[in-house]
């Protein structure tokens, strides 16, 4: 869709959309959000991205192919899995780490990081489908 | 055995990216994988002939009882050490066979994870984790089957060799947790301490039943053999190696392991003895029929596991002396057989017998291999085969009609062995589709090196007598037996049918150009038995398949859909009407606020109008407002992630459908379908929300259980660390359903990619075939 409108606010707004999506992510354990939501948020950014300059420019500005995201994602989280089992654990336990910064605590954990998973996963099969449907 | 195991799965990971790197020389470097897993096994052989079998148990589902368990006793020597040590040879052969073949990383990949596969089985302890290699190597084998997998043929047979086998595994599973809990325990070791407990039990025969027809189908015995031949669709190292050496001979291999805890009953003895003959005399029959050299050497291969078949069901001393000389000496002719078959195949560019003569000229080395096998093959001094097929005689002695179905099918052996490895390449040269030259270095080093060893072994057979024979009958048989292997018998009874044999073999040979040609004519099309159930079973599925795919998931998706609500209401309602349940419905609207009236007349407006519109975009918009106040009724209760995903779904769904609808003909949305689907489609959808609101109402009419509510509410926080319950719920509590979630979504998207990419290609094509049409006009 060639519109100027269009072209001028989705820049500004896919940076905004992409910061809330990873914003929901990180936050997801305490307050609503999560990899899922956060991964839906970043692919409505692209797929805005993608109707406003076309499905090239949107996988140039990618860079990897979708369905690399979606198999890095599955990685991601079954490692995030394994790293339970590595700790002697079972299969998917949580493990954390407590970061203090001044007043701050930074919390990560494996939870988060199969949190991560499932949001590369969700952006990679959305946006599967819309850069197929738009390609021509 | 676990870190070995371990080594060799890593090693077949990381082959195709070796494979590309080493270029040329990657079957070379390559087969230091099974070399040093065969040094391995061989530095386990003092130790295993002392009477220590190697054992290692790692808890794995403690739960289930299951555990990697590895016991490597004398059986599990012979297999590892064929394994490892034809695999060697085989990775080298591959390298040669293969030179050029853009699907080289993938054939490593493959033939190195089957081969860890197959140590797994021969090296398990535990029935449920044999079960698994055992399928594991039914899959690879499915892969390297359908190598060629552009051509139907190949496909087919794939499948064919999956179905039989992995239906036969099945069974053999079921026979397993049969066996597990008549003896209480799934270790093999344990299993055969204590036969009474197995044999005496009233569920014996079905278990033998059934873990027998999945060695049955594993070994190609009648009525399954028929997936073997076909499985010649492989590229011939894969034939050599997995349908001649190794995977064919893991049902052999089960049934000797089993042998000394449900064996020596007559229910073993006659399904044994009766399936082994059948299958020896179907093969042999089958045999005459055959010109291709690979399918000659299947169905030689078919016979040979017959006669082992039959040897363990007759169970004797000397029976099982001669299995597993026997099972050596073929493991050692076999696979150069089907090497030299396959250089024959890749230099001269054929496999018909009958095409080829003379090759010995251009091919001197693969000859003297070929024919040095072949003489073993035959069952002719001084090799090893000979000494197998003398022992086989001596262990059915007793048994006068097996020793008859023997001799024929030691003749035909004697044929088989003379038109793949004598006529091919003695006499004048004949024009050969191709110019015939000698195959290289790496094609002749394993054929030429199993059969000396085949040779070797015959002339000398002290040197494998105590270090693995007698180790592996002793596994056998349950007991520690000591014997002596022999070149020279003396003048027995066994050398006079042995001559008997040759004789007839050789007339067999001499005569086979007369008579073979009218005979294959006559029957060669004749599809009975066996193969015309599996064929006619097949074609009787797909049949039903297709029509019941008709009736239920029609191309339209509106017939779907109704197939789907009208089914689920009549199902789900009638039941509930029928049944009672429905009358616990409480209608109570009490409480309802105005801006709650406000998003239902919201989502009834939207619905309406998504149901009179004529127009693609208002439809499209007004499902999303349906969706959006569905979403905020979430939020009236209080799920703010349910109604964040809600919105964020909704907003992509309604991207994603107009991208769809765009590219559809602009007629679609009104040309099919009058106003009485329309009727129909609103009476059914009215039916199904009607029913789910019933059904709804009255669930929560019943007192709620909170038991589970109150679980999360207490424990997110103490036991997960998490304040937000759903997110905690996803990544932690129930962590395993959201990655099953993430991999079917992955898979989704796998397919639906798939589909529009296809469908795109067709359309642009549809595109360039219209585009002149239009011009004219």
């Amino acid at each position: 869709m060639k519109s100027l409108i269009l072209r001028t606010t989705t820049r500004p707004i896919i940076v905004v959309l992409l910061l809330i999506s990873v914003f929901l992510l990180l936050r997801g354990h305490d307050l609503p959000g999560g990899g899922f939501i956060g991964g839906l948020v970043a692919a409505a950014a692209a797929a805005l991205y993608a109707i406003a300059f076309g499905a090239d420019a949107a996988a140039r500005l990618l860079r990897v192919r979708p369905e690399l995201l979606v198999g890095w994602g599955m990685a991601t989280a079954v490692v995030a899995g394994l790293l339970g089992m590595v700790a002697g654990r079972e299969f998917l336990t949580g493990l954390w780490w407590v970061i203090a910064v001044g007043d701050q605590e930074i919390k990560l954990s494996t939870p988060l990081l199969f949190d991560v998973g499932v949001y590369l996963v969700v952006v990679g099969v959305v946006l599967r489908f819309v850069l197929s449907l738009e390609e021509r | 055995m676990l870190s070995a195991l371990l080594v060799a799965f890593g090693v077949a990971l990381v082959a195709p990216w070796l494979t590309v790197r080493l270029g040329r020389s990657a079957g070379w470097a390559l087969a230091l994988l099974p070399a040093g897993l065969t040094a391995y096994f061989l530095s386990l052989g003092p130790g295993i002939a002392a009477g220590e079998p190697l054992v290692q148990r790692v808890s794995w589902v403690p739960q289930l009882g299951v555990e990697l368990a590895f016991r490597v006793d004398g059986l599990s020597l012979l297999f590892g050490l064929l394994i490892a040590g034809i695999g060697t040879f085989v990775a080298i052969y591959a390298g040669g066979y293969l030179a050029g073949d853009r699907q080289m990383p993938r054939f490593y990949l493959l033939l190195f994870a089957f081969m860890a596969a197959m140590l797994g089985v021969v090296t398990s302890d535990d029935l449920i984790l044999l079960f698994v290699f055992w399928e594991l190597t039914s899959i690879t084998s499915f892969f390297l089957i359908g190598y060629k997998h552009e051509s139907e043929e190949s496909r087919a047979n794939a499948l064919q060799g999956l179905f039989v086998t992995a239906g036969g595994g099945l069974a053999m599973l079921a026979g397993f947790v049969l066996l597990g809990s008549m003896a209480g325990t799934y270790r093999i070791s344990e299993l055969l301490a204590s036969p009474a407990l197995l044999v005496e039990h009233p569920a014996y025969p079905v278990a033998l039943a059934l873990v027998a027809l999945g060695a049955f189908t594993k070994s190609a015995q009648w009525p399954f053999h028929f997936w073997l031949p076909n499985a010649m669709a492989a590229p011939t190292p894969v034939s050599s190696y997995l349908h001649s050496a190794t995977m064919v001979k893991a049902g052999v291999y089960l049934l000797a392991r089993l042998a000394p805890g449900l064996g020596g009953t007559p229910e073993w003895f006659w399904l044994l003895t009766l399936v082994g003959g059948a299958t020896v005399l179907a093969a042999t029959g089958l045999t005459l029929l055959q010109r291709d050299s690979k399918r000659l050497l299947a169905y030689s291969t078919i016979v040979a596991l017959g006669t082992m078949v039959l040897l363990i069901g007759v169970g004797t001393d000397a029976a099982i002396k001669a299995m597993v000389v026997f099972l050596f000496a073929h493991a050692l002719y076999k696979a150069p057989l089907f090497m030299a078959a396959g250089s024959v195949d890749h230099e001269a560019g054929t496999r018909d017998v009958t095409r080829l003569a003379g090759l010995g000229r251009s091919m001197p080395w693969t000859w003297l291999a070929a024919g040095l096998a072949g003489i073993s093959a035959a069952g002719l001094p001084p090799m090893l085969g000979f000494i197998g097929k003398e022992l086989a005689y001596e262990g059915l002695l007793g048994a006068p009609w097996l020793l008859a179905v023997m001799i024929v099918a030691g003749a035909v052996l004697l044929l088989v062995s003379a038109m793949v490895a004598w006529a091919p390449f003695a006499g004048r040269s004949v024009r050969a589709p191709k110019a015939p030259h000698e195959a290289p270095l790496s094609m002749l080093v394993g054929p030429l090196a199993l059969a000396a060893l085949g040779l070797t072994f015959g002339l000398a057979p002290g040197l494998v007598q105590d270090g693995l024979m007698r180790p592996a009958a002793a596994a056998v048989l349950g007991a520690p037996y000591a014997f002596d292997l022999y070149l020279w018998h003396g003048l027995t009874l066994a050398l006079g049918l042995s001559l008997l044999t040759i004789s007839l073999g050789v007339v067999l040979a001499a005569t086979w150009r007369r008579w073979q040609p009218a005979l294959r004519s006559r029957l060669g099309g004749v599809r009975v038995g066996p193969v015309a159930v599996y064929e006619g079973g097949w074609r009787w599925l797909l049949r039903f398949a297709e029509v019941q795919t008709r009736i239920v998931q029609p191309d339209d998706l509106r017939q779907q859909l109704t197939t789907i609500v009208a089914f689920t209401v009549a199902l789900t309602g009638g039941v509930a009407l029928w049944r009672g349940g429905l009358e616990s419905m409480v209608w109570a609207p009490s409480g309802a606020y105005l801006h709650e009236f406000l998003y239902f007349s919201v989502i009834l407006l939207a619905t309406a109008t998504v149901v009179r519109s004529h127009s693609r975009l208002v439809v499209i918009t007004s499902l999303g407002v349906v969706g959006f106040g569905v979403a905020f009724v979430f939020v009236l209760f209080a799920a703010p992630d349910l109604a964040i995903t809600q919105f964020l779904v909704d907003t992509l769904v309604v991207i994603i459908a107009a991208l769809v609808l765009i590219r559809l003909p602009s007629s679609a949305l009104r040309a099919e379908g009058g106003r009485d689907t329309r009727w129909l489609s609103g009476a059914i959808a009215i039916a199904g929300g009607a029913l789910i609101t019933g059904l709804l109402l009255a669930v929560t009419s019943l007192p709620f259980d909170g038991s589970l509510t109150h679980f999360f509410e207490a424990n997110s926080y103490p036991a997960a660390r998490g304040r937000n319950i759903v997110n905690v719920i996803l990544v932690d509590f129930r962590a395993v359903d959201t990655l099953a979630e993430v991999v079917v979504l992955a898979v989704a998207a796998g397919g639906v990619g798939a589909l529009l990419r296809r469908r795109l290609r067709r359309g642009d094509a549809d595109g360039e075939r219209r585009a002149p049409e239009g011009g004219r006009r």
